[in-house]
């Protein structure tokens, strides 16, 4: 399942659906697993009222962590070298995300990924890159 | 953040892996794992970010005996002069604006991890949506039970001046 340098080349892409309709519960369910309880994620009164935010919102470590889920299903596990992402746009309850690597350039065994995140309505809500370890 | 101790377990990693709706067997079932390359179960990627729960500082988890800023009989638990802060949100308070891990090692059950952060860089930027933009970087080594490095994070936090515009 692990990539190979020889067939890929700059431009090539992989692209998953990281979560359709997303629900509340699972951001409650990413909380509980990272141990982030910022009530602006889980507490709707509190981030309305408080907060100042129509509604709860995922953490970005969630988006980030399904962008990691379609990067490991692409380049095999065990294999990524580097991940990092920017925040660019806030994830609410109800998007419908997809995710997409793109092959920047093949360096020996390593692939160099751009990797964006967007949302239903095409807005980006994470830009970043990969890189991964591939065989030769 | 320092943690002395975090250890990686099997049911922490199932945990986080069905969070990110992740079904890749490699995280749950460990002879399935065994014939993987890896030959056995790691953690997903951003699984690093899960030592929250070994801080014993943790700002943004509920402690015994504390008062916590969440929604109880009223939207907020505690009087606050700005809620959020550090890597969370709130009105006018921090978000998660960057983050960056580089992987020297794919840790897995068994590893006993620690975690030291030291501040990076800070800058401003005017924000459209969210008035002026203080971001804040942080970077964070973790290490095994050998001390050998075994994952480095780096963070950026923003904390903006009003909540951000929809």
């Amino acid at each position: 399942m692990a990539l190979k340098a020889s067939e890929l080349k700059a431009g090539d892409t992989y692209t998953e659906c990281l979560v359709e309709d997303l629900k509340r519960t699972q951001i409650v369910q990413y909380a509980g697993a990272s141990g982030d309880y910022n009530p602006v994620h889980t507490d709707e009164l509190f981030t309305k009222e408080v907060a100042g935010y129509p509604s709860v919102f995922a953490h970005g470590m969630l988006t980030m962590g399904m962008t990691g889920r379609m990067l490991t299903n692409y380049v095999g596990d065990g294999r990524l070298k580097s991940f990092g992402v920017r925040f660019t746009s806030q994830v609410w309850p109800g998007d419908t995300l997809h995710s997409t690597a793109t092959v920047e350039e093949v360096n020996d065994d390593v692939v160099n990924l751009k990797v964006e995140t967007a949302n239903q309505d095409g807005t980006v809500v994470v830009s970043g890159y990969a890189t991964a370890r591939v065989n030769v | 953040m320092a943690v002395d101790r975090f250890p990686v377990e099997a049911s922490h990693i199932m945990m986080f892996a069905r969070s990110v709706a992740d079904d890749n067997q490699i995280y749950y079932d460990e002879e399935y794992a065994k014939e993987t390359e890896p030959g056995g179960i790691i953690a997903p990627p951003t699984f690093a970010q899960a030592s929250a729960q070994f801080d014993p500082d943790y700002f943004l988890r509920p402690k015994v005996g504390e008062p916590w800023f969440g929604s109880g009989g009223e939207p907020t638990g505690i009087k606050r002069e700005s809620s959020g802060g550090g890597g969370g949100g709130g009105g006018g308070g921090g978000l998660h604006a960057e983050q960056h891990f580089e992987y020297h090692r794919h840790v897995g059950p068994g590893d006993v991890l620690t975690a030291t952060t030291g501040p990076g860089k800070t800058w401003e930027k005017e924000g459209k949506r969210s008035g002026k933009l203080m971001f804040s970087e942080s970077v964070t080594e973790y290490r095994d039970q050998n001390g050998e490095l075994v994952i480095t994070a780096r963070g950026v936090g923003v904390r903006t001046e009003r909540p951000v515009d929809q």
